[in-house]
């Protein structure tokens, strides 16, 4: 295959990247629309940094199933298409152990990052089986993003790691499910690391930034956080045809994380 | 020496399948067995059958003021609480397409957020006894994907993590309760009854399910409980966190 050139490969493409106001989201957007796509920014809030300005954007709340039919029949209505869904938007939900989680935050959590997901991936298909005659065959691309917590036990906290750990599998089935009808819809899940982020912003309060950053660093084999840009890059790669033969796969983000035996929790007590 | 010899244990799902099997094997091992269940009938009647050993509290296991009833009920009738098992769940078949947000909400409520307060519940009573071991049923569908079981699998990948998070978080503290996932391939029990009547092409529901497993057969629910009561015995001291698997060789 001869790769086109890098501002014309995502052209035509039409994405929607939930959480695309800040973090991985917006880098993620940034580099989607550097490659050709149009990008859909959904988002509770506006982008106000710098990585701004990638997309258009529109007011989204991924928990809320009015939300996102509005949100599909808005794409559908003017770009006229859905190619690629990039499900980032997540909280971590604060602090909060087995001991400590009461049931309100765990339904808060879940309702964000594993129905959020779950409905993401759900409208994605409807939208992308909606682009239909008349223009080029669907190459439709759903990327999750789940967490080193969908893999292993002490990258968050409870309600989180749950939530992500129902992502990790709920991919996977989505993958399973759209092989099976021939969709030629691929699904797979991102599992980064500490990234710098404002999913921090607690940590860089109480530590300070540059030193929360190193804190968090030490954690990784690699001996640093990553920055957005740098899941972004994984994000564009499987929303891509050259990840074309990649669905269900997992693909982990995290500076060796998981590679190998962890000294230490990466959490603090709680 | 009976291998549970005084361990209390409290079983979700203890009137049906892998939950009444266990508990089986904790009386017969020297144990005392709450069965906690929804199944009011059903778990008295196996509670009375089991003798004094055994005994009955009905459980909805999305209920924390539920659960925290039954660990009560363990405390009061046999003086602590050893061990958990979360073995009720759920198993429904639907694919991301047609189910709706209700039914992945249910899904994942009775089978993953009562796994968690079934962990969160059972600590500080068996923090009091010393120390415990946690088992959650996750499935071979914590561990793969299914096309036509999402909301299934995807709230069996949450109990998975959980599990890892609970175990990390009661080893920190230094609490002595472990905490594992148990992984089953498909069990003969009434979960998978419906599926069971179902033909598939020119296979039986049965021969088509058979036919996953290396083995070459479905697995019972007593060999699951087997796994399970390694786990609750002090046999197993050194395992926590970890993924056990009992599927004849579905996942190899
Ligand atoms: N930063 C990390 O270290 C890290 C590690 C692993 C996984 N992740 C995951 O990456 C994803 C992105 O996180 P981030 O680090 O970029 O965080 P972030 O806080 O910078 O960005 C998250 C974005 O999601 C939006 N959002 C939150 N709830 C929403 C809702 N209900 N509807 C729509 N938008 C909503 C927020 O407004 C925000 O713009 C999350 O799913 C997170 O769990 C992050
Ligand atoms: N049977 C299998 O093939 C199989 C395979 C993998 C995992 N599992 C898991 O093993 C566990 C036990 O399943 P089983 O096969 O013994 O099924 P089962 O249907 O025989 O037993 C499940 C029990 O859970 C109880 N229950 C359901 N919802 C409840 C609630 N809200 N509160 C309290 N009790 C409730 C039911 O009343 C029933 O007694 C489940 O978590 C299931 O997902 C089963």
């Amino acid at each position: 295959m001869v790769l086109a050139d890098m501002s014309s490969e995502l052209s035509g493409r039409v994405a929607i990247v939930t959480g695309g106001a800040s973090g991985i989201g917006a880098a993620s957007a940034a580099l989607l629309a550097a490659a050709g796509a149009t990008v859909i920014v959904a988002d509770l809030q506006e982008a106000g940094g710098p990585e701004s300005g990638a997309g258009r954007f529109v007011a989204h709340d991924v928990a809320s199933e009015d939300s996102w039919k509005a949100l599909l029949a808005d794409v559908l209505g003017r770009e006229g298409r859905l190619d690629i869904m990039v499900n980032n938007a997540g909280i971590s939900g604060g602090p909060g152990n087995i001991e400590t989680t009461t049931v309100e935050n765990w339904q808060q959590v879940q309702a964000i990052d594993s129905e959020g997901v779950f409905l993401g991936s759900k409208y994605a298909i409807e939208g992308m089986k909606k682009t239909g005659p008349g223009k080029p065959a669907i190459k439709g691309s759903i990327v999750n993003v789940s967490s080193i917590a969908g893999l292993i036990g002490g990258a968050g906290p409870t309600a989180y790691t749950a939530a992500k750990g129902a992502v990790r599998l709920m991919s996977k089935s989505v993958a399973l499910y759209c092989a099976e009808q021939k969709y030629d819809i691929r699904c797979n899940s991102v599992h980064p690391g500490g990234v710098d982020t404002a999913i921090f912003n607690p940590l860089w309060q109480a530590m300070g930034h540059e030193q929360g950053k190193a804190f968090i660093g030490a954690r990784h084999p690699i001996g640093r956080m990553s920055e957005p840009s740098e899941l972004g890059e994984i994000i564009l790669f499987l929303a891509s045809d050259r990840s074309s033969f990649m669905t269900g796969a997992e693909i982990a983000a995290d500076g060796g994380i998981t590679a190998g035996l962890m000294r230490r929790s990466l959490l603090a007590p709680s | 020496m009976p291998r549970l010899d005084g361990k209390v244990v409290l079983l979700s799902g203890g009137a049906s399948g892998i939950g009444a099997a266990t508990a089986r094997l904790v009386v017969g091992e020297g144990g005392k067995a709450v069965l906690a269940d929804r199944d009011e009938a059903k778990g008295r009647a196996l509670a009375e059958a089991l003798g004094a050993a055994a005994h009955f509290v009905p459980l909805d296991v999305v209920q924390e003021p539920s659960w925290q009833a039954a660990v009560a009920a363990t405390t009061e009738k046999f003086g602590a609480l050893h061990g958990l098992l979360n073995a009720a769940g759920v198993g429904v078949r639907n694919t991301i397409e047609d189910c709706t947000l209700e039914e992945y909400r249910r899904i994942n409520d009775i089978n993953s957020l009562g796994t968690f307060l079934g962990c969160k519940s059972a600590i500080g009573a068996m923090k009091e006894a010393g120390g415990g071991s946690i088992v959650n049923i996750s499935s071979v569908l914590g561990l793969r994907g299914a096309a036509h079981a999402m909301a299934y699998s995807a709230s069996k990948g949450a109990v998975r993590t959980l599990t890892k998070n609970v175990a990390l978080h009661c080893a920190q503290m230094k609490y002595n309760i472990r905490c594992n996932s148990v992984h089953p391939g498909y069990i003969d029990t009434p979960m998978i009854a419906p599926r069971l009547e179902q033909n598939a092409g020119n296979m039986t529901g049965r021969q088509s399910l058979e036919e996953l497993h290396p083995l070459g057969r479905l697995g019972r629910a007593e060999e699951v409980a087997h796994m399970i009561l390694f786990l609750l015995s002090n046999e197993s001291t050194f395992s926590t966190g970890s993924e056990f698997v009992c599927d004849g060789g579905l996942t190899a």
